[in-house]
């Protein structure tokens, strides 16, 4: 296995969708290549990076939503 | 059973969810958020107008972080997003089964109602994504070597940075990102709201997670010296 090959089956690899024979080469690459060892941590990484990043409070559930907006949707269902 | 919508009359309404919650709660434990939902949904389907106003003020917010989340913080958007979706809500509502949570229901609204705004947005043709993917050599090595990143970033600002980073994206792979990852679709689910296949939608989302790797790569790597 290569660096491109480890790359570009990474998703599947850490989502579990390969065959354990597969599996065992990812394995063999990753104890002998510390590039990819390093790709993966900053993947892993971006992955949860990229879901924690809208989970500060004031750009969710916490956002207000203006009252005219509010009013405007009901008024657009009273005229439905 | 449902109970009767009509009760309490008069100006004792305004309690009439908390006491038709305290009842469920009474009869069955945890399922009080479920039944309440259930009951909303019935009132709904009703035409009852403080039962619209409590869909409307009760689920806006949360739907409306998605509209902003989709059309990048436009706020103009957002809200014009957020109005369709609702008058997708309120023609629809007589057919909302139930099998699923309202709240989902709901988020899959306002998912399809920001991506019809991003649709009706895009003028130009999308930019390819293949300079943010990792290069290699002949022989499969990697031409620009990776290395371990600073951990020290402050978290709200490094939550800035990555927001920044996505929004960078080509449109195409920061929608199958945020459907999947932030908006938690499965697979399939994203697949379907984008009119690809569920394998098409991996390899977008694989390739969105590159691509924001490589972003923040400059940014973490830089911290790090």
């Amino acid at each position: 296995m290569t660096c491109s090959e480890f790359t570009e089956f990474l998703d599947a690899y850490l989502a579990g969708d390969i065959s354990p024979a597969e599996r065992d080469e990812f394995k063999r690459h990753l104890a002998a290549c510390k590039q990819c060892v390093d790709y993966l941590a900053t993947y892993e990484r971006t992955v949860k990076l990229g879901k924690d990043a809208f989970e500060e409070p004031g750009c969710d559930v916490a956002d207000k939503v203006p009252e005219d907006l509010v009013k405007a949707i009901l008024a657009a269902r009273n005229r439905k | 059973m449902i109970p009767d919508p009509s009760w309490p009359p008069g100006p004792l309404r305004f309690l009439a969810p908390l006491l038709r919650a305290t009842v469920i709660f009474m009869a069955d434990g945890v399922q009080v958020a479920a039944s309440d939902e259930a009951i909303l949904v019935a009132r709904l389907r009703q035409g009852e107008a403080s039962a619209f106003e409590e869909l409307v003020r009760g689920h806006a917010p949360p739907m409306l972080a998605v509209c902003r989340r989709l059309l990048r913080n436009h706020e103009q958007d957002a809200q014009d997003a957020l109005q369709d979706a609702f008058v997708s809500v309120f023609k629809a509502i007589g057919s909302f089964e139930g099998g699923a949570r309202l709240s989902t229901w709901l988020h899959r609204i306002a998912v399809n109602a920001a991506l019809m705004k991003l649709r009706a947005k895009r003028r130009r043709p999308e930019r390819g994504i293949e300079d943010l993917l990792p290069r290699f050599g002949e022989d499969g090595h990697y031409l620009e070597p990776p290395a371990p990143w600073d951990d020290r970033v402050e978290a709200a600002e490094t939550r800035a940075i990555v927001r920044e980073a996505i929004d960078r994206l080509p449109e195409g792979y920061r929608t199958a990102l945020l459907l999947r990852d932030i908006e938690e679709l499965s697979n399939e689910q994203a697949a379907e709201v984008l009119g690809i296949t569920p394998n098409a939608l991996k390899i977008r989302v694989h390739r969105a997670h590159q691509a924001l790797r490589t972003l923040l790569d400059g940014r973490f790597r830089e911290a790090h010296q």
